[in-house]
């Protein structure tokens, strides 16, 4: 049974894939793999599904 | 284990001839007991108070000094309760219940482990394991029904039809010993499961830990404060905890390079604790350096050999999970045991403390493991998820909670056979398959909380509604409103009770049935399941 929303969300895509490049323009690896950890955290809080959450897991690891 | 800096002896006792060791042919026991830790006595002196007399052998003579348990849970403190060490443990212990975490010098997260009043027991006490087995082989010794032989080894096992014959040796050449039923607790190094040729499957954690108990007066609080890359430990996570007689238990994260013999040296010790400690003065009780595991035994009973405690199942310390869950075991085996022992309940019965407790040592195992990542994290990518956590706490309220420095030991839950599933909504705190929460109450004689009015038998809460009901032959009754006063009406807010409820207990005081209205074919059904004899 899918919970995941994978069909676009947002109004505009492009701004929000923008605001995620800028977050990491100009930080060195270590600052983004660091800000990406909380990122994740934040936004799987926020979504407070574990199953949407694993779901989202799975489709990361398997897209990679 | 690790040797201590100090070797003291806190209790020594005396190796006896037993008759057993002239005897032409191995005596037979109903019960005999490998090990006199926590688990083993305890599981003797609940035995005896059901009149069922066990043999505990030991490999050793004294108690020594040692940095193993200190926290005690609520839980165990109650079980102790019944077995007659509740004010003694409490008197001597440190009672606590709040916890705080530091990440740096400032505060991220804090717990209370017992935010309500009106329970007889503390959330936790912190006493050293050695005052713990001291006062329970002070107990035992007082029951003719124990017969505890120290310097006795148990070094071979036998399974037969029928019976258990133990190996044991002592400063006087070997003996056989026949027994009905063999438990083993032994420890996590069982020597019993290694005879029976067993797998004790986990995991073994990289990252050492140093752990030194401190003489010290001292004025922090009686909280258990755990930091994340302290000031005086960079990097590293580190424990401090209060113990009676001035001694504070401290855990210094050393790194998974760190090497145990050097680590343990005064001159690596001191300045790591004087870091932390700063100008105070203290003197080192004991240090050792610890590399933990999580493993269990994937089923506990062997026939008629029974795995206890630390030999059935191991955690990491984290969560005060070890000696607190084989308190429970003992409870929960020591019942059905006497049952099947005095011909009230089938064999088949003990299946459910392989269950009740398998459920118990997995959902530790998660807890511990949980914790144990989350403090040290085995990959980089997981020390960098951590970090996040810990770098968020101080903002958002979901990290705070996600912050793990130990899940401390509760009570099990018990999804079991044993039960009979409600048929009305109940609310409250009292939960199928969970031991009663406690009440304030009343007798004729005062007040009373509801754990103390308990017995070692299967029991009846019912809440008074016009005359009192025929219960069935053997199952004892306590009416609250009649027998017990609900003056604060905090039993009835706990039970959800309601005139005519009632509420069937296990002799280890876990709620095994309930319903709205007393109906005696449905408590004759439920204590019939809770013994195992349904179909
Ligand atoms: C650093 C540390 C901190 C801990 N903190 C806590 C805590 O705060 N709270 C908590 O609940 N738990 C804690 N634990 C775990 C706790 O110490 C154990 O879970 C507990 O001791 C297990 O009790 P046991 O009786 O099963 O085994 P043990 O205490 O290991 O006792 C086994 C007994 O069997 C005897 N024996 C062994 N082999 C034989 C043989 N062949 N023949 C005869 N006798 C034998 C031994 O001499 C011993 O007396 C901690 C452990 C460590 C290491």
């Amino acid at each position: 049974m899918t919970v995941l929303k994978t069909e676009n969300g947002f109004a505009n895509p492009d701004a929000a894939y923008e605001a995620l490049v800028e977050a990491h323009r100009r930080a060195s690896e270590a600052e983004s793999a660091a800000l990406n950890a909380r990122l994740v955290l934040i936004l799987s809080n926020h979504i407070g599904d574990l199953a949407v959450l694993k779901e989202a897991i799975s489709l990361a690891r398997k897209a990679g | 284990m690790n040797r201590p800096a100090a070797n003291k002896t806190v209790y020594q006792f005396g190796y006896r001839r037993s008759a057993d060791q002239d005897a032409a042919k191995p005596a037979r026991r109903p019960v005999v007991i490998v090990g006199a830790g926590p688990v083993g006595l305890t599981a003797a002196i609940d035995l005896a108070k059901r009149g069922i007399p066990a043999v505990i052998l030991d490999d050793a003579d004294r108690i020594g000094e040692g940095s193993r348990a200190i926290c005690f849970s609520k839980r165990s403190l109650e079980i102790m309760d019944r077995l007659g060490l509740g004010d003694r443990l409490v008197e001597k212990g440190v009672v606590w219940q709040l916890g705080k975490v530091f990440l740096g010098e400032h505060q991220v997260y804090s717990f209370d482990l017992l935010p309500e009043t009106g329970h007889r027991m503390p959330a936790f006490i912190n006493l050293q394991q050695y005052y713990l087995e001291g006062y329970l082989v002070e107990r035992a010794v007082e029951l003719p029904l124990i017969d505890l032989r120290w310097r006795n080894r148990v070094t071979a096992v036998g399974k037969h039809d029928g019976f258990v014959r133990l190996t044991i040796e002592t400063p006087e050449g070997q003996y056989e010993l026949d027994t009905d039923w063999c438990l083993a607790c032994d420890g996590a190094r069982s020597k019993v499961r290694d005879c029976l040729g067993l797998k004790f499957e986990g995991h073994t954690f990289e990252e050492r830990f140093l752990i030194a108990d401190v003489k010290m007066s001292a004025e922090y609080p009686t909280e258990r404060w755990f930091w994340f890359d302290p000031p005086f430990h960079s990097g590293q996570s580190a424990l401090l905890h209060r113990q009676p007689d001035n001694v504070w238990r401290i855990d210094l994260q050393l790194g998974p390079d760190a090497d145990p013999e050097e680590e343990k040296k005064p001159e690596r010790v001191l300045p790591r604790l004087e870091r932390m400690l700063g100008e105070r003065k203290f003197e080192l009780e004991w240090v050792s350096v610890y590399r933990f595991n999580c493993a269990r035994l994937k089923k506990f009973l062997h026939g008629r050999v029974i795995f206890v405690g630390d030999s059935a199942h191991q955690v990491s310390p984290f969560g005060a999970r070890g000696a607190n869950s084989g308190i429970q075991d003992a409870e929960n085996l020591v019942w059905k045991l006497a049952l099947v022992l005095n011909g009230e309940a089938p064999e088949s019965l003990l299946e459910s403390y392989d269950l009740e407790r398998g459920q118990a040592a997995d959902e530790n195992i998660g807890h511990s493991t949980r914790s144990t990542d989350f403090i040290a994290p085995r990959t980089k990518q997981e020390r960098v998820l951590r970090n996040a956590v810990l770098q968020l706490a101080p903002h958002a309220a979901f990290a705070r909670r996600m912050v793990n420095s130990g899940r401390l030991s509760v009570a099990s839950e018990y999804d079991s056979p044993l039960t009979t599933p409600d048929r009305e909504d109940f609310g409250g705190s009292a939960r199928l398959g969970l031991p009663v929460p406690d009440a304030p109450l009343e007798d004729s004689g005062g007040k009373r909380f509801l754990l103390q009015t308990l017995t070692e038998d299967f029991q009846l809460l019912y809440v008074k509604d016009g005359a009192r009901p025929n219960v069935p032959e053997g199952l004892r009754m306590t009416a609250i409103g009649e027998d017990l006063i609900d003056r604060e009406g905090i039993f009835t807010q706990r039970f959800d009770a309601t005139p005519g409820a009632a509420y069937l207990l296990r002799p280890d005081h876990h709620l095994c049935a309930r319903m709205r209205s007393y109906n005696g074919n449905r408590i004759r059904d439920a204590l019939a399941r809770a013994k195992g004899l349904a179909k």
